[in-house]
């Protein structure tokens, strides 16, 4: 998988912290992978919205990416549900399904940005700076293995 | 089955196989299935509830399923591997995702259900109002099957609001 710029949080320089949340371990083993390229760090990783919210407190995550169609707690409703309770939290939906009327009910709810499947590394890549502003930098890749 | 209907379904496939395999696909065979469906190896199954109701299945014979598996992990995968029948479910999801995210815009209106591993030997057949239909997309790893088997459950929301103004 082709490497990128590592992206790191601004504050400390330390690698950004994601929690994955998906139904499918293919799709979390393939983000995961992604994020690597990143130069990110997995800090947990959930199978359903309601464990996405218990993992949430755990791990306060830097970023979040979250499928929609998940069993026992859609993607959506536990954006909502982790937003009220951390209003600063970052989420980015992630889904095959990507008609407006999804993405604007996952925007209103408290996501930050939607990406739609299969996904592409170099999209997800800009999603996530943009969506991390000023909290992360982007260090060269020649300066990320000194 | 109209083929508005049918096409999203087409252009979905043919653009998920060909990111995620990296190569050029051809569209193969195309047919109605007139008896009950019979699985060809590793399968998966997605229910879609709404305008339209009914479920698709993609399906791939071991070989080939473990070959797109090993291509799209980017690791050879022993066949007893879940994560073989993980992208299975994984294609389903995107394929149909995608195809009903076109369709949406056309003014039907879904629910899509988490995909499931389909095990059954046999699947539904045609009925008088569920037509289904199975078609082949060739792939340099070997051939993805996509069965599908829908009927109108009501007017799409174009359709409502023509009738309800005439």
């Amino acid at each position: 998988m082709e490497q990128f710029a590592p992206v790191k949080r601004s504050k400390d320089g330390q690698p950004i912290r994601y929690l994955i949340v998906d139904d499918s371990v293919f799709a979390r083993k393939n983000l995961a992978r992604m994020i690597e390229s990143f130069g990110g760090h997995l800090a947990g990783e959930a199978g359903d919205g309601l464990t996405a919210i218990t993992e949430y407190d755990r791990t306060h995550p830097d970023i979040v990416l979250m499928d929609i169609t998940m069993p026992q707690m859609e993607g959506i409703e536990a954006a909502e549900r982790i937003v009220q309770s951390h209003p600063d939290a970052r989420i980015v939906m992630v889904s095959s399904v990507g008609y407006q009327e999804n993405i604007v009910a996952a925007l209103q709810r408290g996501a930050r940005h939607f990406v739609q499947k299969p996904v592409k590394p170099e999209v997800l890549y800009e999603v996530i700076k943009y969506v991390l502003g000023d909290d992360a930098s982007v260090t060269s890749a020649a300066g990320a293995g000194a | 089955m109209k083929m508005e209907l049918i096409q999203p379904f087409i252009n979905s496939a043919d653009a998920v196989l060909a990111q995620g395999l990296q190569c050029k696909t051809a569209m193969g065979s195309l047919s109605m299935e007139e008896e009950a469906y019979r699985r060809k190896g590793v399968a998966a199954m997605v229910w879609v509830t709404g305008d339209i109701e009914g479920r698709i299945i993609i399906d791939l014979d071991p070989e080939t399923a473990v070959r797109v598996a090993s291509t799209m992990a980017g690791a050879e995968l022993p066949e007893s591997d879940s994560l073989v029948r993980e992208t299975a479910c994984e294609l389903a999801n995107q394929i149909i995702g995608n195809a009903i995210t076109a369709l949406n815009d056309q003014g039907f209106r879904f629910r899509v259900h988490p995909p499931v591993m389909h095990t059954s030997e046999e699947g539904m057949k045609s009925s008088e109002d569920t037509e289904a239909l199975v078609m082949c997309f060739e792939t340099p790893m070997g051939s993805v099957f996509m069965n599908i088997a829908m009927r109108y459950n009501r007017r799409r929301q174009p359709d409502r609001a023509a009738a309800a103004g005439s």
